[in-house]
């Protein structure tokens, strides 16, 4: 029997077409726009100048406050002007614009291929190195990783937890990353047991990766404390609380974070980054991302440099087909449309979909026959269609207590939902109406 | 227009699983049930359900078009479920005029007015049902002998049903190892061969309908369990206590509606709750209330009864007992 997590799930079509398509680097762009705002917690304040001259890897905007994160150049060029952008969020956010010319790259960063396996860092210079570095975790919550290195006074962590679950369908990132970055990322994973100062980390992987789980597990045989685990095919299992239960059977209390019980999750990108980050001195100003989607007829994985126009990357998988209806910004369950195949790929930025046009609309909505499946699909036994009729008559106080904070909005209930009723979207405005109450009360 | 974007929100994929796709399964699930009552009762078995189908599909259609006048749904196939539910709780030879009344009721009273598919507390075919056995006692009762195939519709040879031969006998103080031979054996219940209402006496047609909507994932097993496994513990124990005046659990889950009603009358979604605990309430309910009525009650069948009773409590139970949550209960340090 492999491991997963007991309560509710669903397995949606994995449509993985990129699996088998190794990583290329995606030819530099020749502008890019760089948003200050590519993580959780207070957007970077901006440090250079129009007309300024930058390189790749160089601060341009610093964190501002401990949630916060440092945004670095990811090309060489001159400062076109700083002025803001439409992002994936769909809202407008300052941006640095920077116009290319050559790639040339900050002088500290180790640019050869050599794997760099001892840690030189202490802890407090690893935390210290990930937030010079901008790293900020990769599975698409983009929350920073010094925070999350940072156990606060008071917890205490015991294992580390690498989700290599990509239990999204169409993405492929995390899996190639593994496979063709293997080694960087279990020393990465050390680097993070070093900070953390945790003896034993495990690896999770969805049982449709059999080439990743046995490549890791090969490569982990040889550290001491590493681990590989199968993980049964099932969404949402690469959600934090998710993943902790399905690898060691602990449950977070609602409210609480991983390391309340003692567990701290990175996703395998996050490792890799922080491989980067700490050994070879590298910010993160480059990502995997998966271009995918049926229509597209050169779909594939690409290192992308963040500020990178959606556009690009589009091109280099064939370009836009005519039919397309949708752009989405990360994997179909929950991932954003973009309004525009101008925005700029992000720290955040995991893949890129296409969807023709009859893919694109919401089928049509019945009225709920009751049939529970909702229930059964959801991951935190909520009950998603009370708590989309509590929302919908404004009952906001009953959907508090139906504990709707609890969602993380997996969508898995509105997949399930055989009348295609909009549970999610409805639930979405019922928990941020409830967070926002919740806040107001506690100002009183 | 061509080249605008859709930004609707996640999750951008659904299921293929439809309303539709969900209602035509239980139909197709029902159809070993039809199949085999053709087999025993006859043309009359199919002259009752294409009435009984046909009326609930008009009557939703015209009060959806004409009354409500909002959007007609009888494709979504809920009228048709309905239909042929409401025509396997019939005797095969009831007059037509009476089969168009109970559609009626089901569809016209029991479903519409409380706003149509999802709105409704009670069955629409067992309020149909129930409606029709009180007000035509005589043609509801009338149960044609399972003589096999043939094409006379209302002159079937009549007699009674398994429960009422077993009902009225102990009520007239005959032993219950006599009566026993009166009725057929359980091979005999179990293939079909007995009275009763067209859709409920083949035992093995109803479990492959169970089986096929468990694979689809349809319906789950916790309410069709929970109500033949409180059927089974309840009439066993009386058994035990008394075999002298109380049948035996086999014949009990075997005879009549128990199978129907637990299979495909109490698992209707509208009307059953909605999380698994729940769900096992529910089906203990109406599995005990059965056992009572059949047992202590005026009627020899009780399960018709016991889901309506049971329906009534669904929106108690959807309100008060809830699955636990994911972090409710704190399992470390």
């Amino acid at each position: 029997m492999l491991k997963t997590f007991p309560i509710g799930g669903i397995h949606p079509p994995e449509n993985k077409l990129t699996a088998d398509k190794a990583i290329k680097y995606l030819t530099v762009p020749e502008s890019v726009t760089i948003p200050v705002s590519q993580h959780i917690g207070a957007p970077a304040e901006v440090i250079v100048n129009k007309g300024d001259d930058v390189k790749a890897g160089q601060v341009i905007a610093k964190g501002r406050g401990f949630v916060s994160s440092n945004i670095h150049s990811s090309v060489s060029g001159k400062v076109n002007k700083i002025d803001n952008v439409i992002d994936s969020t769909g809202y407008r956010h300052p941006a640095v614009y920077i116009d290319v010319v050559g790639d040339e790259w900050s002088e500290t960063i180790d640019r050869s291929n050599k794997i760099i396996t001892e840690i030189a860092l202490s802890k407090e210079e690893i935390i210290n190195r990930c937030f010079e570095s901008g790293i900020v975790g990769l599975g698409g919550a983009t929350f920073p990783s010094h925070v999350k290195l940072s156990i606060p006074a008071g917890k205490k962590c015991n294992i580390l937890i690498i989700n290599g679950v990509e239990c999204e369908p169409y993405l492929t990132s995390d899996h190639r990353l593994m496979l063709e970055r293997g080694e960087e990322i279990l020393i990465g994973i050390s680097v993070i047991m070093k900070a953390l100062g945790v003896e034993k980390a495990m690896i999770g992987i969805e049982n449709n990766k059999p080439d990743a789980i046995s490549h890791m597990t090969n490569l982990a045989s040889e550290l001491h404390g590493i681990s590989v685990h199968a993980l049964k095919v099932k969404y949402p299992q690469g959600a934090e609380k998710q993943l902790i239960k399905a690898l060691i059977d602990r449950e977070v209390p609602a409210g609480q974070l991983p390391v309340d019980v003692g567990a701290v999750v990175n996703n395998v990108g996050t490792a890799f980054a922080v491989y980067e980050a700490v050994q070879k001195n590298k910010p993160l100003f480059e990502r995997v991302v998966t271009i995918s989607g049926k229509s597209l007829s050169q779909p594939g994985n690409y290192f992308v440099r963040t500020g990178t126009p959606v556009r690009n990357l589009v091109e280099a998988a064939g370009g836009l087909p005519d039919d397309t209806g949708k752009i989405i910004n990360g994997g179909p369950m929950m991932g954003k449309a973009v309004n525009s195949i101008d925005v700029p790929i992000a720290k955040g930025t995991s893949g890129i979909l296409i969807f023709p046009r009859d893919e694109s609309e919401r089928p049509a909505v019945g009225p709920c026959i009751r049939c529970g499946k909702c229930i059964s699909a959801c991951a935190m036994n909520l009950e998603p269609f009370l708590l989309m009729t509590l929302s919908e008559k404004g009952l906001f106080e009953r959907a508090e207590n139906e504990r709707i904070t609890d969602c993380m909005e997996c969508g898995s209930c509105s997949y399930t939902c055989p009348a295609k009723r909009p549970l999610l979207d409805y639930i979405r405005l019922g928990k941020s109406t409830v967070i926002r109450m919740a806040r107001e009360r506690n100002l009183k | 227009m061509s080249n605008l974007l859709n930004i609707s929100p996640s999750p951008h994929i659904h299921d293929r699983e439809t309303t539709r796709k969900l209602m035509y399964g239980v139909v197709l699930a029902l159809m070993p049930a039809l199949f085999i009552s053709v087999f025993y009762f006859g043309i009359g078995a199919l002259i009752v359900t294409a009435t009984s189908v046909a009326s609930c599909i008009i009557f939703e259609y015209l009060i959806q078009r004409f009354i409500l006048k909002k959007p007609v749904s009888v494709t979504d196939g809920s009228a048709l479920v309905t239909g042929i539910l409401l025509a396997f709780n019939l005797p095969s030879n009831i007059p037509i005029h009476i089969i168009v009344i109970g559609s009626f009721v089901a569809i016209g009273i029991a479903k519409m007015t409380f706003g149509g598919l999802g709105n409704n507390p009670f069955n629409p075919a067992l309020v149909g049902r129930v409606f029709m056995l009180i007000s035509f006692p005589v043609q509801m009762t009338r149960w044609p002998v399972p003589e096999g195939f043939k094409t006379g519709y209302t002159d079937a040879v009549t007699g009674a049903t398994p429960l009422a031969i077993i009902k009225e006998g102990i009520k007239n103080g005959e032993s219950l190892s006599r009566l026993m031979e009166k009725i057929p054996t359980a091979f005999n219940m179990f293939m079909g061969k007995m009275g009763g209402s067209m859709g409920e006496v083949a035992a093995f047609a109803l479990l492959l309908g169970f089986a096929y909507m468990l694979y689809k994932k349809i319906i789950t097993w916790h309410i069709p369990v929970s109500i033949i496994g409180t059927v089974a513990i309840f009439t066993t124990i009386l058994w035990l206590i008394n075999p002298e005046t109380n049948a035996n659990p086999m014949f009990h889950i075997l005879a009549g509606g128990v199978l129907l009603g637990a299979i495909f009358m109490a698992t209707d979604y509208v009307t059953s709750p909605m999380n698994p605990k729940a769900m096992i309430i529910y089906g203990i309910g109406i599995g005990f209330l059965t056992v009572i009525i059949r047992v202590y009650g005026a009627y020899p069948e009780g399960v018709s009864f016991a889901i309506l009773i049971m329906n009534a409590f669904v929106p108690l139970m959807n309100a008060y007992i809830k699955p636990k949550r994911f972090g409710e209960e704190v399992k470390y340090g």
